[in-house]
């Protein structure tokens, strides 16, 4: 066992875990976007860097892989920290504006605009779909070509693959493509609705409809 | 050939190639580096020795192809032993000339010597050329001296002995203490100490390890490791196999990139030649040491000079990189500890090993020891391949080597470090150039690039031209690298293009550190460097090109127009025929006009003017 302390709380953590499993254990939420339970760790969307202090120096490292370690002072929500995650998702807004797990993330995060030109690309490339089928569908079908501005997720040379048995887990595990968000309407605009919307399909089917499918309805109503 | 297993074999063998060569027989040396192959110096070597066969001079007079001897811009280069006189510029028709009057009746040709523009002075022989007097060659210093191709030249000079020194007299600890003394670090760019790297790597439990060379240079404008590995690829070799004894690895790989097609013939020789003699392959020097070296090519990306993604390259993985919280030296090629260094690095370690820790502590600065290697390019009279000793000031580079400016014109910034380097304004010319030093200043040692920049040059078009190579060269795989140099490409190429509003300079600060500190990598974190550099040494520029729309250096096509000067303009109609948009018009022997609806600035006509009537605003 280790001892660290995360935002000055002193906590006791496996050797070998990471520093974002050890903050979410002790419920302190880290964003992330690329990172799942049961997958290796890939650092590439950077939303869970966190300031650690190891006495020597202040930096910022990926929680998702950097393992915990003896003494080291975590900060999970520095201004610096806090400021940059903000325009890492304003970068992935501009690519994705629909996605509906960027704008409640945005609206969480309290971004308001999108600065940039606006594109309208599917996939983030967090590379989840990827590793879900080499690793936990034994399965490979899918990979990156490309480098750069180029890379996309395909099949090998692009044709239907063989060993894919259309199981549909890179569908199930994809944080953007599979929920839309229906309430943007201009381009820039963080829709926040869902986060403040009064659940009106709840008298009607009983149930909360958005949390499978954002069906916009909600919105709409309160523009009329 | 009897494989070399004792030093004592090795001293007979050199002392043999002494005895046989004779210091005193006249030898020609002609540079075959890539910068003098390009002005033709393979013609030059064939007409040597067509010339010398026709004279029937082969017992006395030798001609011998060696590497880049750094000088690059007064190619093909010609050096003749044993006095040293310094040939410049030699064309295949020069060679009876020099065969018969310098190296048959030692006169020297004077109209191939090299004139120093400071003096006006012909100087006659290679060390006194202003360019090399101020250089201090370590690493470089034998490129010119010798042929890659034959192992006896390196042996004949003293190759080897470091190796025969280190396994037979010193134990894997000293050799790491020796190296941990000197200071010597890593040369790629990083400079992390490489004595504490090697001890960590020997430290890292586990029974396999591995030595990798890094020769995947990248950058534009910078050639040192390419010269290196042309011209002396034995002390790469002998750098490895030291490092590999002393770590206890006994598989190394040399990872050069698939664009040098003679380092990796040269290196390829090099290694067969090693394994012929002993120096690799089993039980080195009856050390019971082994150890093999296999080259891999790189596919051209340059993500794969970065360490991790170099090992996942050699795995046959994409080349990317990885988070290195837990280090190659621990963790490297196929998850075994790995110690990967520069070449000129491993190139260094057997210099350290001959003379001593305490001689190369002596050279350099407190913190950053030996020389730094830069390839001086862009707007210089002496381009070349540069050696100093860390410290030497940027100003004693770029003037006293460099020999100052291009067409006397002012100097404006000078980028180190290739792309991801920062941009150095003239009011820190004084600068030493260190490790330390340069990234204080925002720019960074890197693979060794030095882009020196003139007056004409517009700054945010640099930033432009360095993002645009970045974003192609990213690896995708992280979102502040892929999303934020798109992004800010995006800003600066519209505010060269004068579409950008005084607040989107904000916004680039903000993109650029962000990028700096969230990157996965050292590509992507060191990628905003000239952005970041640009805008804290030439936010004027930045501010002409948002405010006033206009590009002071005159570069920026959409912010700049092309007049004609009534004074100047004598009519002649140069410019008029070569507008290639019909965009002059002008009768003959009057004043010529520029229609700025119809021109698309190309500049044809300022460069066709004899008189200077052309001006930019």
């Amino acid at each position: 066992m280790v001892t660290l302390t995360i935002n000055g709380t002193k906590v006791q953590a496996e050797e070998g875990s990471t520093i974002l499993e050890v903050a979410r254990f002790y419920g302190i939420d880290i964003p992330t976007l690329c990172y799942h339970d049961e997958l290796t760790p890939y650092g590439a969307c950077r939303l869970c860097m966190v300031e650690i202090d190891d006495g020597r120096r202040t930096r910022l490292v990926a929680s998702c892989l950097y393992p915990v370690k003896e003494g080291i002072k975590v900060k999970t929500n520095t201004e610096r920290v806090v400021k940059k995650r903000k325009l890492i998702l304003e970068l992935l807004l501009a690519r994705c504006p629909n996605s509906k797990t960027l704008q409640d993330l945005a609206s969480e995060m309290g971004l308001e605009q999108v600065r940039f030109k606006m594109e309208n690309e599917d996939c983030i490339l967090c590379g989840l779909c990827v590793r879900m089928c080499a690793e936990q569908m034994g399965s490979g079908a899918i990979g990156f070509v490309g480098r750069g501005q180029k890379r996309e997720v395909v099949t090998p040379f692009r044709v239907a693959s063989e060993i894919c048995r259309n199981c549909g887990a890179c569908m199930y595990i994809c944080p953007v493509v599979e929920l839309q968000c229906r309430g943007v309407k201009s381009p820039g605009e963080i829709c926040n609705s869902c986060l403040v919307f009064t659940p009106r399909c709840l008298e009607k089917y009983g149930q909360v409809m958005c949390t499978l499918d954002s069906c916009g309805a909600c919105v709409e109503k309160e523009e009329k | 050939m009897k494989k070399i297993r004792t030093s004592q074999e090795l001293k007979a063998l050199r002392n043999s190639l002494l005895q046989r060569r004779d210091p005193n027989k006249p030898c020609v040396r002609v540079c075959l580096g890539t910068g003098c192959r390009a002005r033709g110096s393979a013609d030059v070597v064939e007409a040597f020795t067509n010339e010398i066969k026709k004279q029937d001079l082969e017992i006395q007079v030798d001609c011998k192809q060696t590497g880049c001897h750094g000088f690059c811009e007064r190619g093909p280069v010609v050096v003749i032993r044993p006095k040293e006189i310094f040939y410049q510029r030699v064309k295949p028709h020069d060679v009876p000339e020099i065969v018969s009057k310098t190296l048959l009746n030692g006169e020297v040709v004077d109209s191939l010597l090299y004139t120093d523009p400071a003096s006006g002075q012909k100087v006659l022989y290679e060390y006194e050329v202003p360019f090399y007097k101020k250089q201090a060659r370590l690493v470089l210093a034998n490129n010119g001296r010798i042929d890659p191709t034959n192992i006896f030249d390196y042996i004949a000079i003293g190759g080897y002995q470091a190796l025969a020194k280190a396994i037979t007299t010193m134990s894997c600890e000293e050799v790491i203490d020796t190296v941990e003394k000197s200071g010597l670090r890593g040369l790629g760019g990083g400079g992390f100490p490489t004595g504490r790297k090697w001890r960590l790597c020997r430290k890292a439990p586990g029974d396999v390890k591995f030595v990798i060379g890094n020769g995947d240079e990248g950058d534009p404008g910078a050639f040192s490791d390419r010269s290196l590995m042309e011209a002396n690829p034995h002390s790469i070799l002998e750098g490895m196999i030291i490092g590999a004894y002393a770590i206890g690895a006994n598989q190394g790989y040399l990872y050069v990139r698939a664009e040098y097609p003679l380092a990796l013939k040269h290196l390829q020789i090099a290694i067969d030649q090693a394994r012929e003699y002993g120096f690799l392959g089993n039980n080195i020097f009856n050390s019971g040491f082994n150890l093999d070296i296999k080259i891999n090519r790189g596919g051209g990306a340059f993500v794969c000079g970065e360490s991790s993604a170099l090992v996942a390259s050699i795995e046959s993985k994409m080349g990317e990189p990885r988070a290195k919280y837990i280090h190659t030296v621990e963790r490297g090629l196929w998850n075994k500890p790995t110690n990967i260094n520069n070449v000129k690095t491993w190139a260094s370690v057997p210099l350290i090993i001959n003379n001593g820790a305490d001689w190369y502590a002596k050279i350099g600065t407190e913190k950053s020891k030996g020389t730094a290697i830069f390839s001086l390019v862009g707007k210089v009279n002496n381009t070349g391949l540069v050696e100093v000793p860390m410290g030497t000031p940027l100003k004693d580079i770029i003037y006293d080597i460099g020999g100052g400016i291009l067409e006397g014109k002012k100097f404006k910034a000078v980028q180190t470090g290739g792309p991801s380097g920062g941009c150095i304004p003239e009011e820190l010319l004084d600068l030493p150039v260190d490790f330390e030093r340069l990234t204080e200043a925002g720019s960074m040692m890197g693979s060794g690039g030095m882009i020196v920049m003139d007056e004409d040059t517009c700054m945010v078009d640099v930033a432009r031209y360095f993002l645009d190579f970045l974003q192609y060269e990213s690896c995708g795989k992280c979102v502040p690298c892929r999303e934020g140099i798109k992004r800010m490409l995006e800003i600066i190429t519209d505010i060269t293009a004068g579409r950008g509003k005084e607040e989107v300079l904000e916004i680039l600060q903000e993109l650029a550190e962000m990028v700096k500190d969230f990157s996965l990598c050292g590509l992507g974190q060191t990628a905003p460097n000239t952005v970041l550099s640009t805008l804290r040494y030439f936010r004027d520029e930045y501010n002409a090109h948002v405010r006033d729309k206009k590009c002071p250096a005159g570069i920026c096509k959409d912010l700049i127009e092309y007049f004609i000067l009534e004074d100047k303009c004598i009519g002649c109609g140069a410019c008029l025929k070569l507008c290639s948009q019909k965009a002059i018009q002008g009768d003959p022997n009057k004043l010529h006009i520029i229609d700025h609806a119809k021109c698309i600035r190309c500049g044809i006509c300022r460069d066709a003017c004899p008189y200077e009537a052309i001006m930019v605003k």
